[in-house]
């Protein structure tokens, strides 16, 4: 693991990250670094502020004070047009799935495709590039349901899909194997590995799902109180004799 | 004491919102203005607004031509005024009567509509998802809307006015026996520019408020699923209050530049 740090560039650089409410303090000097080709795993209790943290890397919340630096470009110096364009080389695969519910499995794939002519040219056919992403995430077959046709779990392997179609060199992971079946859970953490070796992206999988992060972790942060309490292998943590992080494993 | 705090703190939310309403406004028509346009989304929207309210804006405007010449019929009838019934009947609904209730008819039907639909797309994050993906939500979802009402609210107020126009007319065939082209003759005999150019102006603004305030309220949802049913129903609340200003502003204006 040391070796992928020392010899790759970070992708992701977070840096005295904070972000409060009211009086509430959310994120505390919190620090990140993803490398390239990882597979890091935040975990922390709920209200740890894990999600606010995801969503200010992705530019959906305004952190008080920090630095965001995604590919090299910080993210608080691009304009609109710029940001959506970096967008494009994330990936963001959400909670409740976010499926468009006024449109059919295809046309949520199709949606970002038709809206990204800078990356992708203008495609008139979009059928091959939707099959293909359907079939990574094994739901050829529902490409004209609608998303009040699937089931929770079929619903996140097509916003998988959706958000593999971009081809995002980053993906984020907000709780992924939240609200699903364990069988159905341990399918798509064993798809999001499969995804991460064929497509050589780099991911930041938020959760507190144990078994996930010893799946796919190739490092590990637990976020306690908005900030890094402790970082390490799945292994190295879990041998930690401390009190908070053991509350995690258990 | 606690009175004149809740006072006041009513009276602060409700300029917060207005501020914020405001605010949203000017993002529209800064987003309005910039490329790409969401041509085809805008044209769905126009369909989807115009087809589902088409119905409802008839049946409504039949009505109402059809009771306002029961009701007054009689009493013009006392001062042997019947023969103004289509002259009265055609200025009432074309200036006032057709605008204003067509427009609360579509602020029930098209604001909550628009309130409840991308209220539940904010609380279920799909919003949130069109903005990662690199799409601007408030291009593709609030201006498209805002703008198809704005441009479908005046064709169904026509819509609405002929209906009623010609629901009086069949009163009028059944109890008085006239023709359709002696009834529509004296309509239009009487009718002025100066009736119909206010009333469409005005009817734009009124279709400009209900999708502004259905996609503010929508947009900006909070509180998770309660929200959107708040959404909903505070869109027809402020529209249908923000009608009758626009209304008395219009009448106003109407009234010094053609010195009715």
């Amino acid at each position: 693991m040391k070796e992928i740090r020392e010899n790759r560039k970070p992708v992701v650089e977070i840096t005295n990250l904070y972000k409060s409410y009211g009086g509430n303090k959310v994120l505390d000097a919190f620090n990140l670094k993803l490398y390239e080709g990882e597979n890091l795993v935040v975990m922390g209790k709920s209200g740890s502020g894990k999600s606010v943290m995801i969503k200010c890397l992705i530019g959906l919340e305004e952190p008080d004070s920090g630095s965001i630096s995604i590919m090299g470009q910080a993210i608080k110096t691009l304009s609109r047009e710029e940001l959506d364009e970096l967008r494009t080389e994330i990936g963001f695969l959400f909670q409740g799935s976010a499926l468009y519910d006024s449109m059919s499995v295809r046309e949520n794939l199709e949606f970002p495709l038709r809206r990204h002519t800078k990356k992708f040219g203008v495609i008139k056919d979009t059928t091959p590039l939707v099959m293909e992403a359907l079939q990574n995430v094994g739901l050829a077959h529902a490409i004209d349901l609608m998303p009040n046709e699937l089931s929770g779990g079929m619903k996140r392997r097509v916003a998988l899909a959706r958000t593999l179609i971009l081809q995002p060199k980053i993906i984020l992971y907000d709780e992924p194997t939240t609200g699903l079946d364990p069988i159905t859970a341990k399918e798509i953490i064993l798809l999001m590995k499969n995804i991460q070796q064929q497509y050589k992206t780099s991911s930041i999988i938020i959760t507190h799902d144990v078994d996930c992060a010893r799946v796919i972790s190739n490092r590990m942060i637990l976020l306690v109180e908005g900030t890094n309490y402790a970082e390490g292998t799945f292994d190295e943590l879990k041998a930690l004799k401390d009190e908070k992080v053991q509350a995690f494993f258990k | 004491m606690k009175v004149i705090d809740k006072i006041l703190q009513t009276s602060k939310k409700f300029l917060e919102e207005t501020g914020e309403l405001a605010y949203f406004s000017a993002r529209f028509f800064k987003e309005a203005t910039k490329r790409p346009f969401e041509f085809k989304e805008f044209l769905r929207q126009c369909y989807n607004m115009g087809n589902s309210s088409l119905l409802l804006v008839g049946v409504t405007g039949f009505i109402i031509g059809l009771v306002f010449t029961l009701q007054s019929r009689p009493t013009l009838q006392e001062f042997g005024a019947v023969s103004w019934i289509p002259s009265m009947v055609g200025i009432s609904i074309i200036r006032e009567i057709g605008p204003i209730i067509t427009a609360l008819i579509c602020a029930g039907r098209i604001g909550s509509g628009i309130g409840a639909e991308l209220g539940s797309m904010r609380v279920t994050e799909q919003i949130d998802a069109m903005e990662v993906s690199g799409t601007n939500p408030f291009k593709y979802l609030v201006v498209t809307r805002i703008m198809a009402t704005t441009l479908m609210l005046p064709i169904l107020v026509f819509f609405g006015d002929a209906i009623a126009i010609y629901g009086s007319f069949l009163v009028e065939n059944i109890k008085g026996d006239v023709s359709i082209l002696l009834y529509f003759n004296e309509v239009f005999k009487h009718l002025e520019f100066g009736d119909i150019i206010p009333a469409t102006i005005k009817s734009f603004f009124f279709g400009f408020a209900i999708g502004l305030v259905g996609c503010f309220k929508g947009f900006t949802c909070k509180k998770g699923t309660a929200g959107v049913g708040i959404a909903a129903n505070s869109a027809v609340v402020y529209t249908s209050m923000l009608l009758f200003i626009i209304d008395f502003i219009a009448v106003f204006l109407t009234d010094i530049f053609y010195d009715l």
